[in-house]
């Protein structure tokens, strides 16, 4: 069973709960990659006006969580679900707490950009971390989307990008030391773009996590805490 | 992925847990059911059914209306016997011994494996003498022997301080979920191997119904328990196997666990989640 048919339930009203819950993960999930994309927008290019609306915008990805995990609570209390419906509504649970934190990380993103145009930083500093923003805002968009389609090849393949995620990190980090050596005065500007760096970062494992819930709902397999490899094998192998 | 993962996997792995899986090879064996086959004149009800029913758990048989699962059940302690137009394949033992073997004795057979039914059937008796019953049939006549073993009965089965104060009062005064705490006291009484329930709490309340799934709980310590139901979730909460039929065949059948959360077969997949199959 590689596809959940969540719409064949003998009982119509349990079908439209859990197509409710899917599509609204997946309207919070297009909100949480706008506000990542925003947030970068404004960090790269010193835009204060779009900071704020990221900031501004942040509770309305906190309201959507709480939200969806009242659905998902009402849907535990009512129907009980079991097998793949009980993985979906886990899945679920999960995938939208790691889109809350993800959200979070891109209004810090934008409160960073509000500082480093206030400073009237300069745009070199920011060349690495633009090349790690979209590489980590691509993850985010194909996770989503193999969270639509349940596809576990692409999940896998997201979560093998967070590798490179965790290198460019570091390549960030080694630069921005490169820098403070070279003229100590600019340090705080260059502490914002580690935690810029930084939240990042963490949104690339964050994606994974939510790669690594795909694998469990299509797959009944929790696969957090191991090795990649580990995790193409279990998901591909034989059930 | 950092490296060390690979040492926290193994940490993780080390811990218990609840969810533990269990596997039937693992386990002491009461039945073993070897190509069982039945048939209601030409009918055929249950279709090849190869399974064993695990000492000291409970097995748990789901399934639609219809699908064999409570002529799976009768076919343990003989029952289907008194259908006229019942033929029966294959060999089912307890024990290793064939129970169909001409040399079995039904009535010491249905000793060995008591039953509950789903409506609680107590004897027009005093609560006392429902117990006793099985027991004078052995042939217990010492008075202390029965009150002893009686007192121990209807502790086990739960009920001793509900009627310790009116023993020989009729057991048609007990409450629908007394009564059948008082049928299984009275199974329990003989001291069978396995307690076969059909069905045990499907009239009862649902305060009833848990004190029925509690029970079982605490049986399974001693006796081998196999329970029908429709209650998916019931089945879900008191069975350590669980076996899913379908038009008399046996689809699936593994730990509890795995078969709520992650079934092999579409199948079961479809029933336990409430799909058309």
């Amino acid at each position: 069973m590689d596809k959940l048919n969540i719409g064949q339930h003998i009982s119509q009203q349990f079908n439209t709960e859990l197509e409710d819950i899917r599509s609204r993960v997946m309207q919070m999930g297009g909100l949480v990659e706008e506000q990542l994309r925003d947030a970068v927008k404004a960090l790269i290019d010193m835009d204060e006006a779009l900071a704020e609306v990221v900031i501004t915008n942040d509770y309305k990805v906190n309201a959507l969580e709480v939200a969806i995990d009242e659905d998902c609570t009402q849907i535990l209390a009512r129907r009980q679900p079991t097998a793949s419906d009980l993985r979906l509504v886990i899945a679920v649970i999960k995938t939208i707490t790691d889109l809350e934190r993800i959200g979070d990380e891109a209004e810090r993103i934008g409160r960073m950009g509000l500082r480093f145009a206030a400073e009237k930083g300069k745009a070199r500093m920011l060349m690495g971390i633009q090349h790690l923003a979209e590489h980590v805002t691509t993850m985010l968009h194909d996770a989503l989307d193999a969270f639509a389609r349940m596809d576990i090849e692409a999940a896998l393949s997201v979560a093998r990008r967070d590798e490179k995620a965790d290198q460019e990190y570091e390549s960030i980090l080694r630069n921005v030391m490169t820098y403070m050596m070279e003229d100590p005065r600019s340090i705080p500007l260059l502490l914002d773009i580690m935690w810029s760096a930084r939240a990042l970062e963490r949104i690339g494992d964050r994606t994974q996590n939510i790669c690594e819930y795909v694998i469990y709902l299509v797959k009944g397999k929790d696969v957090r805490h191991t090795s990649l490899d580990k995790v193409e094998k279990e998901a591909r192998g034989e059930r | 992925m950092e490296s060390t993962n690979q040492t926290q996997s193994v940490k993780l792995n080390a811990l218990p847990t609840n969810s533990e899986q269990r596997s039937l090879d693992n386990e002491e064996v009461a039945f073993d059911v070897t190509d069982l086959s039945l048939f209601y004149d030409k009918a055929r009800a249950l279709k090849d059914i190869n399974m064993v029913i695990p000492k000291n758990r409970v097995t748990a048989f789901i399934g639609p209306s219809g699908c064999g699962k409570s002529t799976l059940l009768r076919c343990f302690n003989r029952m289907n016997d008194l259908v006229d137009t019942v033929r029966i394949e294959g060999s089912i033992k307890l024990f290793d011994n064939d129970i169909h073997h001409p040399s079995v004795n039904v009535a010491e057979l249905r000793a060995h494996v008591g039953m509950v039914f789903q409506k609680p059937n107590p004897f027009p008796k005093s609560i006392y003498e429902n117990v006793a019953y099985g027991l004078r049939i052995q042939g217990v006549k010492d008075r202390r022997v029965l009150d002893e073993s009686i007192e121990k009965a209807l502790h086990g089965a739960a009920l001793w301080d509900e009627v310790k104060d009116r023993l020989h009062d009729s057991a048609f005064g007990l409450s629908g979920g007394q009564q059948q705490r008082l049928v299984i006291a009275r199974a329990i009484a003989i001291e069978p191997d396995v307690l076969l329930l059909d069905e045990p709490a499907s009239a009862l309340d649902p305060i009833s119904t848990l004190k029925i799934e509690e029970l079982i709980y605490e049986l399974k310590d001693r006796y081998s328990i196999v329970i029908v139901t429709h209650n998916m979730q019931q089945a879900a909460r008191v069975s350590d196997y669980t076996a899913f039929l379908y038009m008399g065949e046996m689809v699936e059948f593994t730990d509890t666990n795995k078969l709520f959360t992650n079934p092999d077969k579409k199948q079961t997949e479809d029933y336990i989640t409430g799909r058309y199959g």
